[in-house]
């Protein structure tokens, strides 16, 4: 039986597959494909909850295989199957089975037909990866699929400004979501010397011995999956993303950013409960942000003019709620809340364009001006403040801005002497002098040896934050991106314990998408397009395969669960010592920017309004 | 053309910007009109290289899709020769060859939008970003029709007064800086004073503006529209579009600030040239040439197709239709029932006419707290009709309500009925019906109920509006009908007024979907009214004086079609005699079955529609679709339409039309005069034309002058739609609705001496404008001699050069299962 849960990975993903090579004005095939996988995954859900419901709900943990091995360190795929994936299995499966058959209907006739069922697969293969995952290593692949995913069905209709801008805004907020997973798995690797699967957590004592030696460990662990968790569920101060990710058709809206996605933060915190359990510091935390969540969400749901951005903070104002509930213990009224959640927003949703003739018609026959709500009764200027304050969503979207993008803004543009033709001598030149002092260790002083990693690690930071704020040569940026991560190398060699084999595992990608990421704009050069960051140029609409290619190499060197580097990155950080903080820190940062800055590259080269006029262009406010 | 002028006058620059302003009412009037109506008084192709030279639309096909058209024949070649033999002169001639091989232009720049881009080329700063987000939510919460449940704290004098109070009484702001918070505070600003803080240069003031709100077209429009029409909001607010742009300067001023410091300079201080005046002289393009050449070869090569047709339409008078006579909308949907309907019973006779019957007045349904007109647009009636007794229950859906999103009911609703969501999800998308997200157009009012039609007492209502017609003027009015449609003797025993309507569901464009003659609105009432006062013995006494003797067995019957679902409900039945009441039983069933023939032959364009099932599955689907929540084309509406034809019934008895007609009974025999085609040419220009370029330029450019796709559209305040949660108001026609259609200008065909309809059509200047610049072209077929001329440039010049006579179709349901796109014309008899 345990067998069977194989299948509800690998299945998705042949379908995910097949719809890749299926022609793109084939609708029936696309649609009778998704609808076959779907359908097939949702009867197999049902049956096999049934069966392990009866043979009595025995917690099964499924250790796959291993990918990477070496002395304390095993990189291992392992699937899990519990109360909890059994409610995430059912409720995925129903709302995406429902969304495939509206969809085959909805998108009909409509440009990106093919994509869209791409991209529900992709995002089911990622979603039912996380609900199965029965570890950190293999929760990350489904989560970065997932990530992926959003950006690109908000992005949907990519020859529009909006779409292209708030899906790369969601996506950032995303990475930052991804980088607590690392920093977790890092933290997570020195307090148990070992990759450890979530069937172990359950075990109390062995929780308990681990985190009285370690209580800072334990919490910053805690804290990481909770950053996490906060991004992707769009809890206090990540939630401005939601509205903002409404761009695609309503159905994958519905699917996406009322139910499924949005409910995964919620599951990683279900997941790793056992792990804070004991930690009551974080427990309050948790309910702390759950109470701040829902009470900002709650109100600024009640401003909204608009029918999406209204359910999407009614939303995230349960999952306050819901995330109050995991906090406090109570994780069967968690499920249930999730999956009454799910449903709800799923169907407001989908009916929402109904919502004028409804209310048009409601205000016909009962209309009463001017209705007095509960915040009349309040002082006016109390009223007044709270009114404002929720109309501006909180100044949680400007936060970001102001206190993240502006500052790496500020310090990218110190580096304006850096141009692509003498980036190259200014890194050989670097890049040499490090060499040099990693084989000859003799060559600095014992005493700031310790710094040396460190340094490159700023050096390596300072370069992706060049390549992020760089406003215009598209290749000096994306060059950047690549000595970055030979910067990060670097800066690990330094360490003791350091394997030449570990440095091929993570840069083999790094190269090779590199270099083709490099030849796409060459050939787009070459084709005589102009390429460069300074708008977006949208030159998908001519060149969709070059496109497509680059941004396999995007996803390449952003470390994507296709290259051998997804792995590398977390060997890297298996290298980074438990007292070197600030080197994980650094890292973890460049990581970050390195894949907004390669995901920004495609977006303003491929995506948005094309530069070309002579074809109908959508205004950019629209 | 206008210079800007050098001094600013702010009045003019209003009233310029309101006139390229998108004029489009909320969501719930929509009404068709052309999109490019800011250029009308322009000739057609002249108004339109302005439009595409200063504001960047999209009005023509590309160069491309013509030569694809021409490639497989929907361009007629012998038409292109002629249109290229006898093109007029303003520049070189074009070869055939130019046309065959031009290409589309790489990148054309327009005019709009390059004054204002100074900020971005010259100062490095990107104001649309900084200030749009935040005013798009300030105005969409201002205007709010009751999405939001706490709503803008506004007063009664308007945006900026309320805006003031709410930053007077708050502890945080809208704005960034404190300078421009105080100033607004402070009141002591002009539209002037802000203009010169932010441009600096007063001769660039009209220029700037036009730039700003051209920025964001649709929630400018929506602005203007309420500015200009204050009762177009149920929940009223005041606005005007001038502090809607003091609202934008001042965030302007707020973004500068909070950029540059206290101290910058205005955009025309660093400007290098000035650019181009927006109205300055307009050259048409090589491409805009040739472009022309081709619509006007394309636009023929149909014309050509059904002039030919109408040309060997039978001369004879009108036959008698001794079942029963039918009176239908215009509407070019109508025009395949008409067929089907005539087909069943060969005996009966359809006439057709504006869907609200020349009964004009507002209607209120019982416990309605508001009046819904129900006349064309421009038409403002003084009469009021109320629906009594009606017993329409309205069921109320938890998924609308604001409890959903509050904290703790949120939390009890989502723990109960959420799971009651997803059953009736899975119901609804397996099993489709009637819910209460459907619009039906038959609860437009209650079959049983009663209406307010006669006025006895002078009754008036609170607003001054006369409660029913007396019989004075419901004989005017059902006189003029009945003269208008020429139908004035051999009355059948039963004659039909058929209002039209539609339903569907989760459409937001539902409005437009409703008669166009009614304001988008069901014409039942209307059909009630009419045959109600065809009813009235008095009526009728006064009629006979008038010389139109309607005998005493002849009874009207009002009905409503549903052109979605294809279902017809027939109204105040009772009132029929024993021997109507058997008649009747018989026309219903000829009704149903010419309902399932349409049914089917809609279908065709249905892609999830299987043509072949029998008539009857195929009506089922066709019900279905209007009640599926996944459907996005419950119907395809006016698309395709392309030709109004205003005459006897015999001008086209014989052709099929493919739905692409507008079809007005007139019989010029009677009307000698032209009287009577004065009122038909008034309505049919601008509703005929105004939805014929809607769907033209929603075509050519579904981007900016269409609705793009509806697919992600988010519903913004009840009043408009726009993309995801922060953009702008969508304008025009979602391209679901057009993707089929053609882009071509509707072709009045009128049975008449030409030289009475050129008398006829130049009295009412606003609807000559329509003809005289050749938005809408016309041709006059002369009844007797079949003679055809084409009005140009002040007469009507006989038309030289005529297609082939169409084919006889032997079996016109076999082209039409096995046809998906438009079908040419076919004659379904030999002649």
């Amino acid at each position: 039986m345990e067998w069977y849960i194989n299948l509800f990975i690998v299945l998705p993903f042949v379908g995910f597959f097949l719809s890749l090579l299926i022609p793109r004005k084939q609708e029936v095939w696309l649609s009778r494909l998704s609808f076959t996988t779907v359908g097939i995954q949702l009867f197999s859900a049902l049956f096999f909850s049934i069966l392990w419901l009866m043979k009595g709900a025995h917690v099964i943990n499924l250790k796959e295989f291993s990918i990477f091995k070496a002395r304390d360190y095993d990189f291992y795929i392992d699937f899990y199957f519990d109360g909890i994936t059994l409610t995430y299995l059912i409720i995925g499966a129903l709302l995406t089975f429902i969304i495939t058959v509206y969809s085959q209907y909805y998108l009909h006739r409509e440009e990106g037909y093919k994509r869209f069922f791409n991209v529900i697969l992709l995002f089911y293969l990622g979603y039912n990866i996380i609900i199965f995952s029965g570890n950190i290593e293999t929760l990350f692949i489904g989560w970065e699929v997932l990530g992926l995913s959003s950006f690109l069905l908000i992005a949907f209709y990519r020859d529009r400004y909006l779409p292209v801008k708030n899906a790369v805004k969601v996506f950032s907020i995303y990475r930052i979501g991804d980088v607590g997973i690392i920093m977790a798995m890092w933290l997570s690797h020195h307090l148990w010397h070992e990759n450890i699967s979530f069937f172990k957590l359950n075990n109390y004592e062995l929780v308990h011995e681990h985190l009285a030696e370690h209580s800072m460990l334990g919490f910053t662990i805690a804290f990481m999956f909770f950053i996490s968790a906060a991004a992707k569920s769009a809890q206090f101060p990540f939630s401005s993303w939601l509205p903002r990710a409404m761009e695609g058709p309503t159905p994958s809206s519905a699917i996406f950013y009322g139910s499924l996605s949005v409910h995964i933060g919620a599951f990683l915190l279900m997941r790793t409960y056992p792990f804070w359990e004991q930690q009551t510091s974080f427990r309050v935390f948790v309910v702390f942000i759950g109470v701040i969540t829902a009470v900002i969400a709650t109100m600024s749901a009640r401003v909204q003019s608009t029918v999406k951005s209204q359910i999407a903070y009614s939303s995230i104002a349960q999952i306050g709620l819901i995330f109050i509930e995991i906090a406090v213990g109570l994780q069967e009224v968690a499920l249930v809340h999730v999956a009454g959640n799910a449903f709800l927003r799923t169907y407001q949703l989908l009916v929402s364009p109904s919502v004028v003739s409804y209310k048009i018609r409601e205000q016909f026959y009962n209309f009463v001006p001017r209705t007095e709500t509960i915040e009349d009764s309040w002082p006016k200027r109390v009223e007044y403040t709270f009114y404002m304050l929720s109309l501006k969503e909180w100044n949680l979207d400007s936060f970001m801005y102001r206190n993240m993008w502006n500052p790496l803004k500020k310090l990218g543009s110190r580096w304006a002497f850096l141009t692509f033709k003498n980036v190259y001598l200014f890194f050989a030149l670097t890049f040499i002098a490090g060499l040099v002092l990693a084989v000859y260790p003799d060559l600095v002083p014992l005493r700031l040896r310790p710094f040396l990693p460190l340094l490159f690690g700023v050096i390596g930071l300072l370069m992706v934050i060049k390549a992020f704020t760089e406003r215009k040569s598209a290749r000096l940026s994306w060059s950047l991106i690549i000595m970055n991560h030979l910067c990060i190398a670097l800066a690990i060699s330094f360490n003791k314990h350091f394997d030449i084999s570990h440095h091929v595992w993570y840069l083999s990608g790094v190269i090779v998408c590199g270099l083709l990421g490099y030849l796409c704009m060459q050939r787009l050069r070459g084709q005589g397009e102009w390429v460069s960051l300074d708008r977006f140029y949208g030159h998908v609409y001519e060149h969709p395969r070059i496109a497509s290619v680059f941004l396999l190499a995007c996803l390449g060197v952003s470390g994507f669960p296709i290259t051998p580097t997804f792995i590398g990155e977390d060997l890297i950080f298996s290298h980074i010592e438990e007292n070197q903080i600030l080197l994980a820190f650094l890292i973890a940062m460049s990581l970050i920017i390195n894949g907004l800055a390669s995901i920004r590259i495609y977006a303003r080269i491929f995506l948005g309004p094309h530069v070309k006029t002579y074809h109908e262009t959508a205004k950019r406010s629209s | 053309m206008k210079n800007s002028h050098a001094s600013f006058n702010k009045d003019h620059a209003l009233h310029q910007l309101k006139h390229y302003l998108p004029t489009q009412a909320p969501l719930k009037d929509f009404i068709h009109h052309n999109t490019l109506h800011a250029f009308q008084d322009r000739f057609f192709h002249t108004g339109l290289a302005e439009a595409a030279q200063i504001f960047g639309y999209k009005v023509y096909l590309s160069l491309e899709e013509y030569q694809a058209l021409h490639t497989s024949g929907k361009i007629s070649d012998e038409v292109l020769e002629k249109i290229l033999e006898t093109q007029e002169n303003d520049g070189p001639r074009i070869s055939k060859d130019q046309l065959l091989s031009a290409r589309s232009e790489d990148t054309l720049i327009p005019r709009i939008g390059r004054l204002r881009a100074v900020w971005k080329s010259q100062f490095r700063i990107d104001l649309d970003s900084l200030v749009h987000p935040t005013l798009f939510r300030i105005i969409g919460s201002y205007l709010d029709q009751g999405v939001a449940i706490w709503n803008f704290p506004h007063n009664d004098e308007g945006l900026i007064s309320s805006m003031r109070e709410l930053e007077k009484n708050s502890l945080t702001s809208f704005f960034r800086t404190n300078k421009v918070r105080s100033l607004l505070v402070s009141g002591e600003f002009t539209t002037e004073s802000l203009l010169q803080m932010v441009v600096g240069d007063e001769s660039l003031f009209e220029q700037y503006l036009m730039d700003q709100q051209c920025a964001h077209p649709g929630w400018s429009g929506i602005v203007s529209v309420i500015d200009d029409n204050p009762g177009a909001l149920t929940d009223a607010r005041k606005i005007t579009l001038d502090e809607f742009i003091q609202l934008e300067l001042l965030m302007e001023i707020d973004a500068l600030d909070d950029h540059f410091g206290a101290i910058w300079a205005p955009l025309a201080a660093r400007m290098t040239e000035r650019p181009t005046p927006l109205f300055s002289d307009v050259i048409p393009s090589d491409t805009q040439r040739f472009q022309r050449l081709w619509q006007d070869a394309y636009e023929w090569t149909f014309y050509n197709n059904v002039l030919s047709g109408i040309k060997v339409s039978r001369v004879e008078a009108e036959k008698t239709s001794n079942s029963f006579q039918s009176i239908f909308c215009i509407d070019d949907r109508e025009c395949s029932l008409r067929r089907y309907v005539e087909e069943e019973d060969p005996n009966c006779g359809t006439y057709g006419t504006a869907g609200f019957f020349g009964v004009e007045f507002y209607y209120q349904p019982e416990h309605g707290k508001f009046y819904t007109k129900v006349c064309p647009a421009p038409v403002t009636p003084k009469y009021l009709i109320r629906e009594l007794e009606s017993s329409i229950s309205r069921k109320k859906d938890f998924h609308f309500g604001r409890h959903t999103h509050g904290l703790v009911l949120g939390w009890i609703i989502t723990h109960t009925l959420g799971f009651w969501s997803i059953v009736k999800l899975f119901l609804l998308i397996f099993k489709p019906e009637q819910s209460q997200s459907s619009v039906s157009s038959f609860n437009h009012m209650d079959e049983f109920s009663t209406l307010t039609i006669e006025n006895t007492n002078g009754e008036m209502s609170p607003e001054g509006l006369q409660i029913g017609y007396t019989l004075t003027e419901m004989t005017d009015r059902l006189e003029n009908l009945l003269r208008s449609i020429g139908l004035i003797d051999h009355f059948a025993p039963l004659i039909y007024a058929v209002g039209h309507g539609s339903s569907s569901v989760n459409n937001t464009h539902y409005a437009g979907y409703d008669c166009g003659a009614c304001s988008g609105r069901p014409g039942s009432v209307n059909a009630r009214v009419i045959c109600h006062i065809g009813n009235h013995p008095v009526v009728r006494n006064m009629l006979r004086e008038r010389g139109i003797n309607i005998p005493a067995t002849t009874q009207f019957v009002g009905a409503l079609h549903d052109t979605s679902r294809d279902e017809i409900l027939f109204y105040d039945l009772d009132v029929l005699q024993e021997k109507n009441r058997v008649l009747h039983a018989e026309n219903h069933s000829h009704f149903n079955h010419a309902l399932t023939k349409n049914a089917r032959e809609r279908s065709r364009r249905f892609m999830s529609i299987n043509t072949h099932k029998s008539a009857w599955k195929v009506h089922r689907e066709v019900k279905q679709r209007t009640v599926s929540l996944f459907e996005p084309r419950p119907e395809l509406n006016h698309a395709t339409n392309t030709l109004c034809i205003v005459g006897r019934r015999s001008l086209t008895d014989n052709l099929f039309l493919d739905r692409r007609s507008f079809l007005n009974s007139y019989d010029s025999t009677t009307d000698p005069e032209g009287k009577y085609l004065l009122g038909i040419l008034n309505a049919v220009a601008p509703v005929c034309g105004g939805i014929n370029l809607e769907y033209y330029f929603s075509r050519t450019d579904n981007q900016q002058l269409g609705a793009g796709t509806k697919l992600p559209h988010n519903v913004m305040g009840l009043i408009g739609v726009a993309n995801g949660t922060d953009g702008d108001l969508r304008t025009g026609l979602p391209s679901q609705m057009i993707e089929v259609h053609d882009p071509l200008r509707l072709l009045v065909i009128v049975e008449h001496d030409p030289v009475v309809v050129l008398k006829t059509m130049k009295i009412n200047p606003a609807t000559f404008e329509w003809f005289e610049n050749e938005w809408v072209k016309i041709c006059a077929i002369h009844p007797v001699t079949k003679e055809l001329s084409l009005y140009k440039k002040g007469t009507f010049e006989p038309l030289i050069y005529l297609g082939e006579t169409p084919p006889v179709a032997e079996d016109i349901d076999a082209i039409i299962g096995k046809e998906h796109e438009n079908i040419p014309v076919y004659l379904l008899k030999t002649v």
